[in-house]
């Protein structure tokens, strides 16, 4: 609707006079002194917190600086991000196909399904990271071959298939799997039934369906929890400090076990932490609109449109239907 | 059997004749039916629904199934296209038998894959219209074509918006389906319905989700396929739209098929008192 009515900021920013209407209110805004008391307070709060780190002389603060962009510190990183990254879209391929399996007919995928996700949600993450990583005490040898017979085609030492690295990519992902199937799963639950149908009615398959109808419209549903779930991730990375993989947290460890300043180091960590899991809630404004469109109206802003209407002293505004675009 | 249906310039033009089963067309030559549904039942969890309803549509005929809210009407029209499975007779469309496959005397259940192959032929619009939100109207009409029938992108564009113009909103195809009235999505889904060039089309109570001002665009367009020799079963409670386009009416109650036969015949002179009961509270 490109004719909606303009707003009377809207019509000031556009340049346009405003008509002044002998009716209309023009009230002096209800004043709300409790909220600067309380922002007041806050801020002294804060202030002697911070005064009182900054002071603390158990803290040594060249330590902080000297490790931040430390290149050991910094190939933590790369790798806590690696790990994330990877063992989130494998997860996420996972949990699409676990998810479908337990919602089909098919009595044996739904049960195999459900089996998986009883199993991998009902045991700690802690519990399965060091599982993968003791493998070899459980299988010492995994081989290919015919079950019931000594025909193998090939044998391979677990240890060696399965290094640190892998174990723990491959129990961050799996469990991930179950906790991505159920929120698929609730995404598909929320398409309507009469989208399936329709689709049916135009002849398109099943297997179709999920992928061109249901899939598409369940994504508006599954993207904020998986957000969630990302950041999730992003911090369970640092549990592989258990079985010796050098992401953030265990090279933090492994430095400040020599220099002995925990605190520091601690403190280098969380800075990190905190600004990976602030990037990451970028790309879920983006997806979500993209999920969104034909459902303009609750689309959210932008961050940036968020920030320039906060400068610009403006309420946030709900998307009017035309703006499409996902700039 | 022209001259039942006064005032309908439609009915003149059909090569079509009333008279259910296997009729003659104007030239005296036998036509197959081409929906032929017989004794067919339906009940869910022990309640029945359809208690033996049997239909035949010949080819170019537009058949209107009236009755009561809860007489099966909307069911039966579900059965048609597989959406809902039958528990004994038969329906076939086009000869075929819907669903399910008979070899010698033995019956086996259809796979998906083949269901959905007999859907392409029967298009269907619903009450709540089900358009894909996340489509504009024009992807929602070239979906199916393009992934299904794997019709080249552009062909199936142009043939959309040609449906589009045909249902006279060639200006919105770009327009997603919550940026659109009632009226002009039913139109939308009638135009995606088509694409598919099905040879039996089904409504399903097309215009009773719609404000009293949109009702209008919606049967024009409907009119008009009739017209143009669309064979058309419609579920509706516009009995105005009965009388002018419908070359059949079938008045449904308690899962059977009380009256059917030409409207001016079931419209204006009902033999049962059932019928006339529900035309008086309608009309």
């Amino acid at each position: 609707m490109p004719q909606a009515t303009l707003t009377g900021q809207g019509r000031a920013a556009a340049g346009l006079a405003l008509e002044i209407d002998p009716d209309d209110i023009v009230a002096v805004p209800l004043r709300h002194p409790w909220r600067w008391i309380l922002a007041v307070f806050l801020l002294i709060g804060f202030v002697s917190l911070g005064i009182s780190l900054w002071q603390n002389e158990n803290i040594n603060h060249p330590t902080i600086t000297e490790f931040i962009f430390n290149p050991r510190i910094l190939s933590g990183v790369l790798l806590t991000i690696m790990l994330t990254v990877v063992a989130m879209l494998v997860s996420s391929v996972l949990g699409v196909l676990l998810a479908v399996m337990r919602l089909s007919n098919n009595p044996v995928m739904n049960t195999l399904a459900w089996l998986y996700v009883w199993a991998f949600r009902g045991t700690p993450l802690l519990i399965q990271i060091v599982f993968w990583g003791y493998l070899g005490l459980l299988y010492s040898q995994i081989s290919m071959g015919i079950p019931f017979t000594d025909f193998t085609i090939f044998s391979i030492d677990t240890n060696t298939l399965i290094p640190a690295l892998t174990a723990g990519l491959l129990a961050l992902t799996l469990n991930q799997a179950a906790y991505s199937a159920e929120i698929v799963r609730s995404g598909m639950l929320s398409v309507d039934e009469g989208q399936y149908e329709a689709a049916y009615s135009v002849g398109m398959s099943p297997v179709f369906t999920l992928f061109k109808v249901v899939l598409p419209q369940a994504m508006r549903v599954i993207i904020p929890p998986m957000g969630n779930e990302t950041i999730s991730m992003l911090k369970n990375t640092s549990l592989l400090s258990v079985i010796a993989v050098l992401e953030l947290y265990t090279v933090a460890t492994q430095i400040s076990s020599q220099n002995l300043r925990q605190v520091e180091l601690l403190l280098v960590v969380s800075c990190w932490y905190l600004f990976l899991t602030s990037v990451l809630s970028i790309p879920q404004y983006y997806l979500e609109r993209f999920y969104g469109r034909g459902k303009a109206r609750s689309l959210p802003p932008t961050p940036f449109e968020r920030l320039s209407a906060v400068l610009r002293r403006t309420p946030i505004n709900t998307h009017r239907t035309d703006s499409q675009d996902v700039s | 059997m022209t001259g039942a249906t006064p005032g309908t310039s439609n009915a003149t033009s059909r090569a079509t004749t009333a008279t259910p089963a296997t009729g003659l067309d104007v030239r005296g030559v036998t036509v197959e039916p081409l929906l032929n549904a017989v004794k067919v039942r339906k009940s869910y969890g022990g309640t029945p629904v359809l208690k033996g309803i049997s239909l035949a549509v010949n080819p170019g005929q537009v058949t209107c199934l009236l009755g009561p809210s809860g007489s099966g009407k909307s069911t039966f029209l579900r059965c048609i296209n597989h959406l809902e499975r039958i528990d004994g007779g038969r329906i076939s469309v086009g000869g075929e038998l819907v669903g399910y496959a008979q070899r010698k005397d033995r019956i086996f259940e259809m796979n998906p894959r083949e269901v959905a192959r007999q859907r392409r032929g029967i298009g269907m619009v619903f009450q709540r219209f089900n358009l894909f939100p996340h489509m504009t109207a024009l992807e929602n009409i070239t979906a199916a074509p393009i992934g299904v029938r794997r019709i080249s992108k552009q062909k199936a564009k142009d043939r959309g918006l040609e449906l589009l113009d045909r249902v006279g909103l060639a200006s919105l195809a770009q327009s997603y389906p919550a940026q659109l009235s009632g009226g002009q999505q039913q139109r939308v889904a009638i135009a995606r319905a088509l694409a598919m060039d099905p040879q039996l089309l089904l409504f399903d109570e097309p215009t009773s989700a719609l404000d009293p001002e949109l009702v209008g665009d919606v049967l024009d367009v409907m009119r008009t396929l009739a017209a143009d020799g669309m064979t058309m079963v419609v579920v509706t409670h516009e009995i105005g739209f009965a009388r002018g386009a419908a070359d059949v009416v079938v008045f449904m109650d308690g899962g059977v098929v009380v009256e059917s036969g030409p409207p001016a015949a079931v419209l204006d002179d009902p033999q049962s008192p059932r019928t006339r009961a529900f035309l008086d509270s309608v009309m």
